[in-house]
């Protein structure tokens, strides 16, 4: 900072009241955050009240406004008697539970492992762990899909040779295996896709959890005659827990959101027996392939219950440790 | 609201091993397991855009280079225009990521350093749209730009995200926590306007959480799918993933081509997580963490 030039004039300068300074102050912070809420009310806020208005109403996009018939809940009745919807939410589920609940089972022993001190190798680790999940999609989809050919590729190739060692090979299977062309296996292969590319997310989110327990409740533990299970049982978990109530959320509410991964690696088309077909993806071909948006809003909206009433009770089954507790976790 | 979302944790509890070799052992086994499968796609990704179909198909698979790079090149190239997919999805980047960077500064900057009327709720009323799963609203949103007259062009995707609530709490989080309030009042009375003293005070002091939130942004429209298959419709205006989309759709894919463009895609994005990948992971996190 360099030294404020002389004034002339020996008053205080005092910002004169009035006029566009008085106001650019009075309202500045105003304007500056308009812009958020301008686009949220237009990209955000509207298109819910639009979907809802949209859902109750049958419309082919290719027609005018003009061409909406109001046609009250049967958009909800034709989705809830539609068995392909029906399919569509069970893939779901299973897809959100396989590529789920194996994401946590490995990023916690993981991020145990990297905290037993290998704290000097942390961030080259979680950088490595970290790559799937900066990877595009598409990029990913892609390669998987090459690893996952039937007769020539590279995961059918590994298992196999992993199958001849002696004594551990019975734990791998002796036949080639269909990945994605064959109903059983669509949904283990896009499960092992997203587990893949999420299992160093949810490491670094236990890892946080972690490193924030104060190791002074060990020491003064191990002073007390604790052993480590019982460090284990009655520091690590119940501290941890916050930390696995928001990793489990956010796998939840995403889970039920898949689109992507599903999409591309049954090439759009849901795969072998639509074992690939995902809610969002009926929605996206109702809108896209058969025009009917009042159908696919109507849609939007029963998943919205589905995902919300999983959350509640997912709170429920975690007791009453918000979103707040997860400020702990830095 | 403790620490910056930008410090990594400090955190640093004796382990709970204790010093016990075996365990030690077992962690880095697993860890260098878990890492090398982690690894292993990339590497094919790099192994399969050097070698021509036939033999990506073959037995056993290829697992070391090839020579064909070159000729999977020109095949890609005459089957789409690539370097024009790959300068959209720039395009669309740059300007994603410079438009939040301001936006959200800007909005961060009023949250932070400034007593308002409403303010409360209105930061509430911010984080509770966070909550919002937004793929609920690809329908409405497809229409939404269809009568904007916006299909086909990058701004139906950069104008919806360039205010962004993530945005906005992680400026607010640093402005609030890294900048003295001192500085604000100076440059008040020395008779700057709000905006002058954002300009030349906020803005260069928030190097630090500007290059999180870029890196962040960069990244998430970099690779982004979804918005781009429901905007874009031609070939040209496709953005890098679409474009190796459709090139997998069709029937007698050149799989060689294919891994070239996908390569060609990831390379990018190996190199900004080279030189920055504690930041971007900092950024990525400090959302769910502090949330």
């Amino acid at each position: 900072m360099t030294a404020p030039p002389a004034k002339l004039t020996p008053q205080p300068p005092i910002p004169k009241i009035g006029g566009w300074d008085n106001f650019q102050r009075k309202y500045a912070p105003y304007i500056f955050i308009s812009p958020f809420f301008l686009l949220f009310f237009a990209f955000g806020l509207f298109p819910i009240i639009f979907n809802g208005y949209l859902s109750v109403h049958e419309w082919q996009p290719g027609s005018g406004l003009g061409d909406m018939k109001f046609v009250g809940l049967r958009n909800f009745t034709d989705n809830l008697t539609d068995p392909t919807f029906w399919l569509s939410l069970k893939n779901t589920t299973i897809l959100a539970v396989e590529s789920g609940l194996p994401q946590h089972l490995i990023a916690i022993p993981l991020a145990f492992a990297i905290n037993m001190g290998l704290k000097k190798a942390q961030s080259l680790i979680t950088a490595i762990y970290f790559l799937p999940y900066i990877t595009s999609v598409v990029a990913i989809s892609v390669i998987f899909f090459t690893l996952f050919s039937w007769q020539y590729g590279v995961l059918n190739a590994a298992l196999n040779s992993l199958h001849h060692i002696p004594i551990l090979g019975v734990l791998f299977p002796a036949d080639k295996i269909n990945w994605l062309g064959e109903r059983a296996f669509v949904q283990p292969s896009i499960a092992m896709v997203i587990v893949w590319r999420y299992v160093g997310w949810n490491m670094l989110l236990y890892l946080s959890g972690l490193q924030a327990i104060p190791g002074d409740l060990y020491e003064a533990a191990s002073v007390d005659g604790a052993t480590r299970a019982q460090q284990f049982r009655f520091i690590t978990l119940p501290l941890l827990r916050p930390t696995m109530f928001l990793a489990v959320t956010l796998s939840l509410i995403g889970g039920f959101q898949l689109f992507e991964e599903p999409y591309i690696l049954t090439n759009g088309g849901g795969g072998v027996g639509q074992a690939g077909l995902t809610t969002i993806m009926y929605m996206f071909r109702t809108y896209n392939a058969y025009s009917d948006a009042g159908l696919a809003a109507a849609m939007a909206w029963l998943l919205f219950i589905v995902i919300g009433l999983l959350t509640l009770v997912n709170n429920r089954l975690f007791g009453r440790s918000g979103m707040s507790d997860s400020k702990a976790a830095k | 609201m403790t620490s910056t979302p930008l410090a990594a944790p400090r955190t640093t509890p004796r382990s709970i091993s204790g010093k016990r070799p075996l365990s030690r052992a077992g962690s880095i086994l697993l860890l260098v397991l878990g890492g090398l499968l982690t690894l292993a796609p990339f590497y094919f990704m790099f192994v399969f855009a050097t070698h021509p179909r036939q033999e990506i198909f073959s037995l056993p698979p290829p697992v070391w280079f090839g020579h064909d790079l070159t000729n999977n090149y020109e095949s890609l190239l005459s089957r789409m225009p690539f370097w024009r997919n790959l300068w959209n999805s720039l395009y669309l980047a740059v300007l994603t990521t410079a438009t939040t960077l301001f936006f959200c500064t800007l909005g961060g900057y009023a949250f932070a350093m400034y007593e308002f009327k409403g303010k409360g709720w209105l930061f509430g009323l911010l984080l509770a749209t966070l909550l919002i799963p937004s793929t609920l609203n690809i329908v409405p949103y497809a229409l939404i730009m269809q009568a904007l007259g916006w299909i086909d062009t990058p701004r139906a995707l950069w104008i919806p995200s360039m205010a962004n609530a993530f945005g906005i709490f992680l400026m607010r989080q640093y402005i609030g926590s890294a900048i003295p309030r001192e500085l604000v009042e100076a440059a008040r009375i020395d008779g700057a306007t709000e905006f002058t003293t954002f300009r030349k005070v906020i803005v260069p002091l928030t190097g630090p959480a500007m290059a999180t939130l870029g890196l962040v942004t960069f990244v998430q429209s970099w690779n982004g799918f979804l918005g781009p298959l429901i905007i874009f419709r031609s070939a040209e205006t496709y953005t890098a993933p679409l474009a190796l989309r459709t090139l997998q759709g069709i029937a007698n894919t050149d799989w060689g081509a294919l891994m070239c463009g996908v390569a060609l895609t990831v390379v990018p994005l190996l190199i900004i997580f080279a030189f920055a990948s504690r930041r971007l992971i900092d950024g990525l996190t400090s959302g769910a963490l502090k949330g």
